[in-house]
Parts: structure tokens; sequence; C-alpha cells
């Protein structure tokens, strides 16, 4: 028996800032969209986006888009693609002017302009500088007041949204068109056909497959795990964003403005650690060298507790009244979420997952691309994907602060604007493939009827220590080759998740274990194409191999779940109109 | 057992400090709730993401006398 169809001209997976921009060009070109997502639209995780959206308005001072594209291509080590990136940074403004004109409250300068601000890495003059204030928000509520922009616009165009619904499979037919999804409506714990001419996946990240990390819970890479299991690859997983300073355990950002007003980093020792790798910075070296040197201690064992998998950040030296006036809020922060008084103790501090660059291939125009015969980036018919969860790519090797609302903003358009296109080229549905849903049924079949099976949360788990220990900030050859190992008998493990409450409804038990399906694919895929990189570049920082080379690794990683290949295709380093920005060394 | 796991749904919200603060008064204090406190909490949970941490980290304080009450076992 197969599950019950619903048909729609589009179905979007995932209402964060990119499904939602892109589901607004969709409907108000009068399209019926369906809107997947597992939370309330604006519960998504763009909320926590602060920074704000970085476009070349030229408000504070000179500006260009393509000082911009200079900056964004430095910040991705040169792994960016210099059509894709082109692209972002010349419709930048449009897209934040076009956001204004939707009622988002950006703050203002006195002549009513949007204000801008500074941000690390925007400079004037192809990167000569001074700074560019190039950063558009809403004071420190940037992307709350996006979400809530975009989802009235979308209620107002009528965008069917299907919240508390989970995707869980892409289906393809014969010829390999994406024709639909099967998704479960939690409350009922029912799954349905979404039948639809054109996908669009807007998944947002997926860095609960660190330990510590800054993603909300959502964030476990659904998007990703639901192609890669449909056959596509994902691209450039190796790369991840980290910020040093995590609380251990919770992945709460501490900022490094407690290094700046004193702080310093001890290990298990008692020693000030960071003497020995940089005697005049100290605590005060750059962000990289400050979060090598935390990654040395521990794999060298001279990490704190029982476990050995973190260092402290000392201030109580600093004396109550400092920490209170510079420094408003880490107190609270480290009491609620480590458990400790600043003022008496120190905080247990280890490197934090913050941003995943990689994802679904995609080109600018939000296109998913996958090999096919000679043919590196063969359109997929049918599937689109923007947002994080894409990898179009504009991040590279390491992502520019700013460029996430950027990127979520001008490819949630652009990749809306493709599946319109493709819209009025497709005007039927093509037919179900006869097979349709039966990934899904056995998925859940296999997840009830599993006995003898391991718990979903020790297997999750596993599958974050593998990746914390294994693929972290600062990467070891020796470590690469254990965690590709010890992920692959993780993902044994998860194959056999067992779950004790079978009800249908509202179960999230079973949410969960589907969660775990999709965070194995990510892990794995960030391992084997990490251990295989033989480079250092922008955020793949490996002791072994500690210069870029552009000779053998000027090239895009493409993970298959098959059998766990790799491949590689080549990054665009021609722009659309712009000259070629040629590599070199990248310093700040 | 589904009322439980709506709501630890409705826990998962899109910033990660809201996650463990609600996660952490889920398991601790919400077993110990009366009936009236439990649906005041409901209410609560009907708060934007922001609006709520901030009143769980002490940064913004509420004239609800209920949520008061919920607000100060949050910030325990």
């Amino acid at each position: 028996m197969s599950y019950p169809v619903r048909k729609f001209d589009a179905v979007i997976v995932g209402a964060g800032g990119a499904g939602l921009r892109a589901a607004l060009q969709l409907s108000e070109a009068g399209c019926k969209v369906a809107v997947l997502s597992k939370v309330f639209p604006t519960r998504s995780h763009t909320v926590a986006a602060q920074g704000g959206v970085g476009a070349a308005l030229a408000n504070m001072g000179e500006d260009s888009w393509h000082w911009h594209m200079y900056d964004t291509v430095k910040g991705s080590d040169w792994l960016g693609d210099q059509d894709a990136i082109e692209f972002m940074c010349r419709e930048a403004p449009k897209s934040v002017i076009e956001l204004e004109h939707f009622g988002m409250p950006f703050d203002r300068n006195e002549n009513g302009s949007v204000y801008q601000r500074p941000f690390g890495g925007h400079m004037q003059n192809f990167g000569a500088g001074p700074p560019s204030q190039r950063s558009c928000c809403a004071a420190d509520r940037t992307g709350h007041a996006m979400l809530h922009t975009l989802y009235q616009r979308n209620v107002r165009s009528n965008t069917h949204f299907f919240v508390e619904w989970m995707a869980l499979d892409l289906i393809r037919d014969s010829s390999g068109q994406a024709v639909g999804v099967t998704a479960m409506e939690m409350e009922t714990g029912e799954v349905f056909i979404f039948h639809a001419k054109a996908v669009l996946f807007a998944t947002g990240g997926a860095g609960r497959v660190y330990e510590s990390s800054t993603n909300a819970f959502i964030n476990t890479g659904d998007g990703l795990g639901i192609v890669s299991r449909a056959g596509i690859p994902l691209e450039d997983m190796e790369f991840w964003q980290f910020h040093p300073t995590g609380v251990a355990g919770a992945g709460v950002l501490i900022t490094e403005g407690v290094r700046g007003e004193g702080g310093y980093l001890l290990n298990k020792d008692g020693e000030r650690f960071m003497e020995r790798y940089a005697p005049n910075a100290k605590d005060l070296a750059s962000r990289d060298v400050v979060a090598r040197a935390m990654a040395t201690e521990i794999k060298d064992g001279r990490g704190c507790g029982d476990n050995g998998d973190h260092v402290m950040l000392k201030l109580d030296h600093l004396g109550e009244e400092l920490i209170e006036s510079k420094l408003p809020g880490i107190r609270e922060i480290a009491k609620k979420f480590a458990n400790v008084d600043p003022v008496k103790d120190p905080i247990p501090v280890v490197p934090t997952c913050h941003y995943m660059m990689g994802g679904i291939p995609t080109n600018y125009r939000g296109e998913v691309v996958a090999p096919s015969g000679e043919d590196k980036e063969a359109i997929v018919p049918g599937l689109f994907a923007a947002g994080e969860c894409a990898c179009a790519s504009v991040h590279g090797a390491n992502r520019l602060g700013t460029n996430s609302l950027t990127d979520l903003l001008v490819f949630g358009k652009s990749s809306g604007d493709s599946t319109v296109k493709f819209l009025k080229q497709n005007l039927e549905h093509k037919d179900l493939p006869r097979d349709a849903g039966d990934l899904t049924r056995e998925r859940l079949d296999r997840l009830n009827n599993q006995t003898n099976g391991e718990s979903v949360s020790e297997v999750g788990a596993a599958l974050r220590q593998t990746m914390q220990r294994n693929c972290g900030v600062f990467r070891f050859p020796d470590l690469l080759a254990n965690g590709v190992a010890e992920i692959k008998e993780v993902a044994q493990r998860v194959m056999r998740t067992q779950i004790s409450d079978k009800s249908k409804v509202f179960n999230t038990a079973r949410i969960e274990a589907l969660e775990l399906d999709n965070l194995i694919e990510v892990a794995v895929a960030s391992l084997v194409s990490a251990d295989a990189r033989k480079e250092s570049r922008g955020a793949h920082d490996r002791a072994d191999f500690a210069e870029r080379d552009d000779e053998n690794w000027l090239k895009h990683t493409l993970w298959f779940k098959e059998a766990n290949r790799l491949d590689y295709k080549p990054v665009h380093m021609n722009p659309l109109t712009a000259e070629t920005i040629e590599p070199k060394v990248r310093t700040y | 057992m589904s009322d439980m796991d709506r709501l630890r749904w409705s826990c998962r919200r899109g910033l990660l400090e809201l996650d463990l603060v609600l996660q952490r008064f889920l398991n601790e204090e919400y077993p110990s709730l009366g009936a009236e406190q439990r649906e005041t909490f409901n209410r609560l949970l009907r708060l934007q993401d922001n609006d709520l941490l901030d009143l769980a980290m002490g940064r913004a304080d509420t004239s609800d006398k209920e949520f008061g009450v919920l607000v100060n076992l949050m910030r325990k």
C-alpha cells in the first residue's frame, strides 16, 4: 500500500531565511508551493544570526560589489567559485533594498539610509583597506527580523506552510528527475508523498554532528542526508568553521573579548600554554593560532576534565568589578551553561563548530548539479537548494562574517527564480515511480521492528565524540585515519537503532532516530573528505600538511554515500564579468 | 506520553541557548509544576525566541506575574 499523495507545483523543505525567500518567489509568481518545516518558521536557526547582511550599499563611505567579491574570494582561500561569488556580491545590494521594501526594520542613518557596521575581513580597495562598513543589521536581531519579514510576506502571498512536518526522502524518477519527497506529520506520525514538479532544499546546517556546536538542536543536516541517500554527492564537507572558545559540553560562545580583557587559557597542569605557542601575543594571538594550540594541548593529553577534552579559560584574576563592567553577560553565561562562577573559577572551553561551508552542490542559479558521464556538473532536473545546506560555492574553505545572510537572501531568491522558470517549462507533473515511498517505508519498518538494537542517544553521542575528537579545528593524520574507521563503525550502529516507544502520535524518539540517519551521512562525508585532502586551506587545517597546495588541491571534493567514493571537480576561477582573482597567500 | 513529547518538541528552538535552558527546565522543573503553571509554561513557549531567552538570561523582565514565577525558575 502506498502513502497518500498531496500535489503541489513545488515543495520546499525548510523554512529558515533561504526557504522563506525562495518560497516567496514561487508564491508571488502564482505557483502552488508547500513549505515543510520541523519547527515554526520564525523559530528557525536563522534567528541566531546577529552580525548582519553583507552588501556593498556604500551608505557609509566608498564601497563596491567588486571589493566585496575580492574579500569573499580571499576569505574562501580561493576555493569559492568566482562566478557564484560575483553573482552574490552584485545581487546583495538589490536583495537588501528589496528586503527593506518588504518592511525589514534595518538600523538607519540620520538621512534615512540603511546603517552599516564594520565587520572583520571586509575591506575597501581589494583588501588594501581601510575597513569597509558593509554589514546591514537590525540591532542584534537581524536574523529574527528577517524571518518575521519574510514569513509575513509569505502569508500574504498564500504560501502553504506545513509546520512540524519532517521530510524523510527524495523521490526521483527513472531519468533522475526530482518528483517529490516523503514527509511525516509529527502530530499524527502519518507519512505522505508530496508530489511536485520541483523540489527545493533549504534545510540549513548540520552543526549537530559535533559535540561542541553553536547550532540549535534542529540543525541535523536533513537535506544533506536525504539527497545523499538519493545518490547525489555532498561537496566540500571537510570545511567547517569553528570558534575557539565555546563552553565545553554546551557550545554556547564565550566572546573573544574575554581574552582581550586579560583572560587566559590553562591546560590540566595549570600551565598558561599560549606562552609556548605565541610567546609575544600569547592569548591574544589570532583565532586560528589559539584554536590550533587548544587542539594540540587536548590531543597531547593535557586537556582538562575526566575525558581530557577541553581547556580552561581563567578570568577570576580580573576581579568581579571588571568582569561585570567590561564583559557583561559572560558571568551569566558561564553560570548557566558551564555551572561555574568565573569570578571564582575558570570556564571549561573547547573549539566549537559554528558553520558548515560544504553542502548540496549547486550552481549560482541554485540548481543542484552532480556528475553524469563526462560532465561533472550536470543539472539534476527539478532539484534546487539554497542557504547553508547548499554549496554554490561562495564560502569555499571559509566563510566571511555576514555572508551567511547574504547567501541565503541572494540564493534563496535565485533558486526560487530558477524553480519558477523550471515550472514554466514543465507544466505537468511527471508520474511518480512505482517504488515511490519504498525507501521511507523500509527505513520506518526497520526502525519499528528493530530488536536488540542500539540506543539513539548513545549512538548520537558516539557520532559527535568521533567528529569532535578526530575532525576538529586542527587536524592530525593519525586522528583523521582513526576517525574514518570509527565513524564507519558508528554508521553500522546507526543502521541498528531501536526505539522503545512505537506510538505514531508525536513520537520525538522516532524523530530523533530519523535525524540521526541524516547526521551520520554528514559525519561520514566530513571525515572521509577531510582525511583525503592533503593540504591546509581555510578552515581545513592539517598538522602534517601546513600549506595550501594549489597545484594538487585547488578543487572541490565530492563525496558519494555509495561505497564512500570521492570525486573532485574544478573550482570556477572565471567570474561572470570581472577578471579572475588569482590565488595568492592569504594573510590578514 | 504524547503531550510530554509535544511539549518537548515545542522546546526545540532556533537558538541553542534556549534549547539548553528549556531542556533543563522541562527535565528538572516542569514535573513539579501544578496544572495552572503548566498552562502558563505553554503560554511562555509562544513567545519569540529572543524575547524568551532575554527573560531566561535576566536581560529583560516581564510584568506578567505568572510568567515571573516560571522565569525565576529558569534563571536558577
